[in-house]
């Protein structure tokens, strides 16, 4: 039997969901309330850690895999750079000029609404995906290859 | 501009010998005099927080490769404690420890953010004006994504980095082609 024991397994089912949701929230009230990218990804990275350390890493590995973490991560970078870029292009000519809010949103009283403050939502989410899937990517990547060459050592040594 | 190329000298010196040296902990601490050297010229370029951050990531990475090495490579000293070496780092942490009381006798209240005593601090402009410019109200996020997004993405790109770093490192093949 993987990971630990049903207790920990049935609390840690229920538990996940929270987490994952409140790292969503997180990320996307970044322009509102304290927390951002950086955190809420650190969040959702959690509750695939939980996942992980609950159910084993084979489980974890089901849900996200490898190559779709990498490609989630590429994804956050190469949206965060587009945002900067699309900056350059539209109006300002300035890398990481708020096109969004400088053209789009400026006479408007939207303070403290979900579609405000023009592109800084789109770069919460960018980080977000790529803080999340990083660090999971780093916790997957240590535990998958570090048993390995514990492994490969230890027979090294039997031989 | 002398002191650049002092520096300059004393960090390519350091390269040289880290590169060339048979023993590795030698090499690594050559690597650590290399970085504090960049973290001096950061210092002298106005640029204090770089020089906190180089100096913070070197003192880390040193520690890790020390870490790393000293299993590896078997260098140990023995012999007594000698009287000299003891008095001079007593002096060494007495001097360190008046220093930093007079600096802390320096610093501002607990409390009050250094920017409300210095009338050009740019964080006045991004407390009184953020919320107009960016339309954020969460300050903190308009100056990571909007005033300061090269900080960010650097940030980004250090986490890039590391992972591909890391995996580059753990992988099988390396260990397969290094035992071979």
């Amino acid at each position: 039997m993987k990971g630990m024991t049903v207790i920990v397994k049935t609390i840690s089912s229920w538990v996940k969901v929270l987490i994952f949701l409140f790292g969503i929230y997180i990320i996307l009230f970044g322009h509102l309330t304290p927390g951002g990218g950086f955190a809420g990804g650190v969040i959702i990275a959690s509750s695939y850690v939980l996942l992980l350390l609950a159910f084993g890493r084979e489980f974890a590995e089901k849900n996200l895999s490898l190559p779709l973490a990498s490609t989630l991560d590429c994804t956050g970078a190469l949206l965060f750079i587009a945002v900067a870029l699309a900056g350059l292009c539209y109006g300002g000519a300035c890398f990481f000029w708020n096109f969004l809010q400088q053209n789009y949103l400026a006479g408007k009283q939207n303070a403290f609404e979900l579609v405000s403050a023009g592109t800084i939502p789109i770069s919460n989410i960018a980080i977000g995906l790529k803080v999340g899937s990083s660090l999971f990517l780093v916790i997957l990547v240590l535990s998958i290859y570090g048993k390995n060459s514990s492994n490969t050592r230890d027979t090294n040594n039997k031989e | 501009m002398t002191v650049f190329y002092i520096l300059m000298m004393f960090i390519i010196i350091g390269a040289i010998i880290a590169v060339e040296t048979k023993d590795l902990l030698s090499s690594v601490i050559c690597i650590g005099a290399i970085g504090f050297g960049a973290s001096l010229m950061f210092l002298f370029l106005r640029a204090p927080d770089i020089a906190i951050t180089q100096i913070v990531v070197e003192v880390l990475g040193l520690i890790i490769l020390i870490r790393a090495t000293i299993s590896r490579d078997l260098t140990f000293i023995t012999g007594d404690r000698e009287f000299f070496g003891m008095v001079v780092s007593v002096v060494i942490i007495l001097v360190i420890f008046l220093a930093g009381i007079e600096v802390f006798e320096t610093l501002p209240e607990f409390g009050t953010p250094v920017f409300t005593q210095v009338p050009e601090a740019a964080s006045r402009t991004y407390v009184s004006e953020g919320m107009e410019k960016t339309g954020a109200s969460n300050l903190v996020t308009s100056i990571l994504l909007d005033f300061r997004g090269y900080d960010t993405l650097g940030e980004a790109t250090v986490l890039f980095t590391s992972i591909i770093g890391a995996t580059v490192i753990m992988r099988e093949k390396s260990r397969k082609m290094l035992q071979e």
